[in-house]
């Protein structure tokens, strides 16, 4: 049995399904992220979590007890929201003994907790401030201990760093991996910046529209998204649609041009459009590599430098696709509207099992 | 002599165009600064020296101490008493009404119902709201006559007064509370609802929420909000004329005679009566203005 | 949080009873001039009377006159302090507050004491005691003026536009006019009609310094019965039409509250 179990959750307001059959395991320890653009039902589902919201149907369950009906202040879950949230009449080691407090612990316990906290997120010498004489990342941290102080069953954080300057987004998130692993917690994790997820996660969940698109790895998220929806929304992946014209050796047709895949195609029979992915810095141009490799012949359509890589628009008749090559200073760049073959390997071509919808 | 040195030094790198650009714009501003001083700081000062001069113009002390004789300790005292009552009523009132539309879950027109006669009511004072008072709970206003026909209870039998302490302090409310929800209200505004969910997340229910967060948080805005009241009934005037006729010995009445005629046999001491007005009323606006910043600074 | 509380219902049902039953008891009171059945009598008698007419147009005359000269006076002086002379903020900011620390009876005091004597004299004409009152009242709404044309010209980037007019070949006169205060019209008209109802029943001021204005109108005929009921009804009515008049102009523009008042 999951530590965190999300059965069958279910979220309806008024008219719209904010979140659908919401189904998760989460193990002891675990780092999962939910994933999604604005609006997709991942706060929502953090909120029935923590139980700032009932969920329609469906069941919670946080380490055999069915809390799916308890207020959120008898959970003993953690919780970072986005706005830091921190008390503005409190100094910072109030903040952070505020649950204690509450819970009527001794002075004693608290003080000694408090200081624990601070040392843990190394700001000790700011326990008497007040919020608005901090930064925001200075905030943000003190509010993770704040949560953490509690000695939580559950961490959840909605959007803690979208708030924060990009530096110090990216040292904070390093901060709050390393204090997850110290500390063993069992974290959920809601952003819509995919390279937090993937840099964070033991697990991410993949969500669109109320529903959950893929659960899987950083790893297999990135390499092997299941739907279009998670190949264009992690990385910037090319979405093509091709016909299949022999599933069983993995033969398709782009826009004419004959394509192999590594594997047999399993969720299309001939003759049908399925879409497919490649990753613009797996395909290659001018490559002259082993004839086993895939080649697709266009136009150069666009260039545009990037700093260290060179993205390259190449345009078939209907379809286009990116494509990357790490800058250097003797690299002959092509001319607008020159032709060009461009080649990627048979395992770059990643059959998505459910076909773009008007693409 | 030194002093004056540095100012030269720190003058000195100012550049002829930009003075005289300076000396232009100044210009914009002049008769503002004009009117200010003819018609605000040039009578507080009339008010400053007045209080401190006898009948022939020499300096004099006694003014100020005159300030002290009982009758006009009452004065102060009854103004200050009725200010407090009406201050703290109307606060409390008012807060209550605030929060009932901004946290209670009230239907949305009744809160724009409520901040538009706010508005209106607490623009609505002196000789008409008098008026309406009278014809409200005075001798034989409607809701005495009601009282009397349904419960037998005529409330002038009963110690109520509507031209005494109690009934001015009705009167006063009638545009104190609708202040207080005028500004408490934003202030409620202004609670985040993260804050009330990172306390329950933390454990704590929703008296201690209060308890510890809410009216913490609140209590600048409340207390600042509540001096203002406080400076708003004190300084009244024209209701408190057309109510009780001058009768009641409130402060304000009393400088209101010493105009029409030195009924204080002392020209010197109508000065210092309006002068502990205005330190007063100071006195207060700088408590109102320091409460001010520090809830904006938790706010922001 | 979004199911209303019975205690939520009780409050403003208290607080309907004290906006309302005054108001109630002074209309009834008002309909009864004649015995025995409803009348508008009072109000026939309470507008037609020629004191009414003109106390009414004498103060009319006089907010009029107040707006002019706080307008003329303010918008350029917070338009300065915005664009040129941000350093003045502060102290300009502590003049317009001083109105709150004195009181309508101690600036009447003030006034007089000080203008109503030798060498001034000025409540020796009538002219020239119309140009104290109109003073008087000025000083009284400067706070809400300034507060509401200052809030006006934060929200309209005037930098930018007064720079984008300069660039364009505009006067300063032009600017001032043809930019600067049509884009305040907002502000503008909320500070037009808050002074309108600061200054249609003022009493202290106007009494003091012995005007036919519509404030001590009132008062004087207080001891009858009937009109002072009307009179107060019409005068609620007019607080009303001036605060809805204001949050009509002022929709979606923050910080234009209907917020005054002389007591």
């Amino acid at each position: 049995m999951a530590f965190l179990e999300i059965n069958d959750v279910q979220k309806q307001f008024a008219q719209t399904t904010a979140v659908d059959t919401f189904n998760l395991q989460v193990e002891r320890g675990e780092f999962v992220s939910f994933l999604g653009p604005s609006g997709c039902g991942k706060t929502t589902t953090l909120r029935m979590i923590a139980g700032f919201e009932l969920p329609t149907s469906g069941r919670i369950v946080i380490n055999g007890n069915d809390v799916t009906h308890k207020p959120p202040n008898q959970r003993n879950v953690g919780m970072v929201f986005q706005s830091y949230a921190l008390f503005p009449n409190m100094t910072v080691a109030d903040n952070i003994g505020f649950g204690l407090k509450v819970a009527k612990k001794p002075a004693a316990e608290i003080k000694q907790r408090v200081e624990e906290m601070l040392k843990l997120i190394h700001l000790s010498a700011l326990g008497n401030r007040y919020p608005y004489q901090l930064s925001g990342g200075q905030q943000q941290r003190i509010a993770l201990a704040r949560a953490l102080a509690i000695k939580p069953q559950v961490l959840l954080l909605d959007e803690p760093l979208s708030a924060l300057d990009a530096k110090i987004r990216v040292s904070l998130r390093n901060e709050i991996r390393a204090i997850q692993r110290q500390l063993g917690i069992t974290t959920i994790y809601v952003t819509h910046d995919q390279e937090e997820a993937l840099s964070l996660s033991d697990r991410i969940v993949v969500m669109s529209e109320g529903r959950i698109e893929q659960i899987g790895t950083p790893f297999e998220i990135y390499n092997f998204p299941l739907t279009p929806f998670v190949a264009s929304f992690v990385g910037t992946l090319n979405v093509l649609s091709a016909t299949v014209t022999n599933a069983g050796s993995g033969l398709l047709q782009i826009e004419g041009q004959p394509i192999r895949a590594a594997r047999p195609i399993e969720s299309a029979r001939d003759g049908e459009t399925v879409s497919i992915a490649l990753r613009p810095e797996i395909i290659s141009m001018n490559g002259a590599s082993a004839g086993e490799a895939n080649r697709l012949q266009g136009k150069v359509e666009d260039v545009s430098f990037l700093g260290s890589i060179v993205r390259i628009r190449v345009r078939f008749e209907n379809d286009f696709i990116h494509l990357d090559t790490f800058n250097n200073p003797h690299l002959s760049l092509p001319q607008i509207g020159q032709p060009i073959t461009v080649t990627f390997p048979r395992e770059a071509v990643l059959v998505l099992s459910r076909a773009a919808s008007a693409a | 002599m030194a002093q004056l040195a540095t100012v030269e030094k720190f003058t000195a790198p100012v550049t002829p165009p930009a003075t005289r650009q300076f000396s232009l714009a100044w210009l914009g501003v002049v008769p503002f600064f004009a009117f200010a001083i003819a018609f605000m700081l040039f009578p507080a000062g009339s008010l400053l020296v007045g209080s401190f001069q006898n009948a022939e113009g020499a300096f004099t002390l006694e003014n100020i101490a005159g300030l002290f004789d009982e009758s006009i300790r009452n004065s102060y005292w009854l103004s200050i008493q009725i200010s407090l009552v009406t201050a703290v009523g109307g606060g409390i009132f008012g807060f209550l009404l605030a929060y009932a539309v901004t946290l209670g879950g009230l239907p949305k027109f009744i809160r724009s119902g409520l901040m538009t006669f706010s508005g209106v009511a607490s623009n609505f004072a002196g000789v008409p709201l008098a008026f309406a008072f009278i014809a409200t709970l005075g001798r034989v206003g409607l809701v005495t006559a009601l009282l009397k026909q349904l419960f037998g209870f005529n409330i002038y039998d009963h110690g109520f007064n509507l031209y005494n302490f109690w009934g001015l302090s009705v009167t006063y409310m009638y545009f104190q509370f609708p202040l207080m929800v005028l500004i408490i209200t934003p202030a409620l505004d202004g609670l985040r609802r993260e804050w009330r969910e990172a306390s329950e997340i933390l454990g704590a229910n929703s008296w201690q929420y209060w308890r510890y967060i809410a009216l913490p948080i609140l209590l600048p805005s409340l207390l600042g909000t509540m001096i203002l009241l406080f400076g708003n009934a004190f300084g009244a005037f024209a209701t408190a004329f057309a109510l009780t006729g001058g009768q009641l010995q409130l402060i304000t009445l009393k400088i209101g005679a010493q105009i029409r005629g030195d009924v204080l046999h002392n020209p010197g001491l109508g000065y210092a009566l309006a002068l502990g007005m205005v330190v007063i009323m100071a006195i207060s606006l700088i408590g109102y203005s320091w409460l001010q910043r520090k809830s904006e600074k938790w706010l922001r | 949080m979004s199911k209303s509380s019975p205690w939520a219902w009780f409050w403003i049902g208290l607080g309907v009873l004290y906006f309302f039953v005054p108001l109630f008891a002074t209309l009834e009171f008002s309909l009864k001039a004649q015995k025995g059945f409803y009348s508008l009598t009072a109000y026939q008698v309470a507008l037609t009377d020629p004191g009414f007419v003109r106390t009414f147009t004498f103060s009319l005359t006089m907010a009029a006159a107040t707006v002019l000269v706080g307008f003329l006076l303010i918008v350029p002086t917070a338009y300065w302090v915005q664009l040129r002379l941000p350093r003045l903020r502060p102290i300009v900011e502590l003049l317009t507050l001083l109105p709150f620390v004195v009181p309508g009876i101690v600036l009447a005091f003030g006034l007089i004491k000080l203008y109503g004597h030798p060498p001034f004299s000025f409540t020796e004409s009538e002219l020239s005691t119309n140009g104290l009152l109109i003073s008087g009242y000025v000083v009284l709404a400067l706070p809400y003026m300034y507060r509401a044309v200052d809030t006006g010209l934060r929200a309209i980037d005037v930098r930018t536009l007064t720079e984008a007019a300069q660039s364009l070949g505009a006067s300063w006169p032009t600017i001032l006019f043809r930019i600067i205060f049509p884009n305040l019209r907002v502000a503008l008209l909320s500070g037009t009609f808050l002074t309108f109802a600061i200054v249609i029943g003022e009493f202290t001021l106007a009494t003091f310094l012995n005007r036919p204005a519509f404030g001590p109108y009132m008062n004087l005929v207080g001891d009858k019965t009937y009109i002072p009921e009307a009179l107060a009804i019409i005068t609620f009515a007019l607080t009303w039409a001036s605060m809805g008049l204001i949050q009509f102009f002022s929709r979606g523009t923050p910080g234009q509250g209907p917020l005054a008042g002389t007591r």
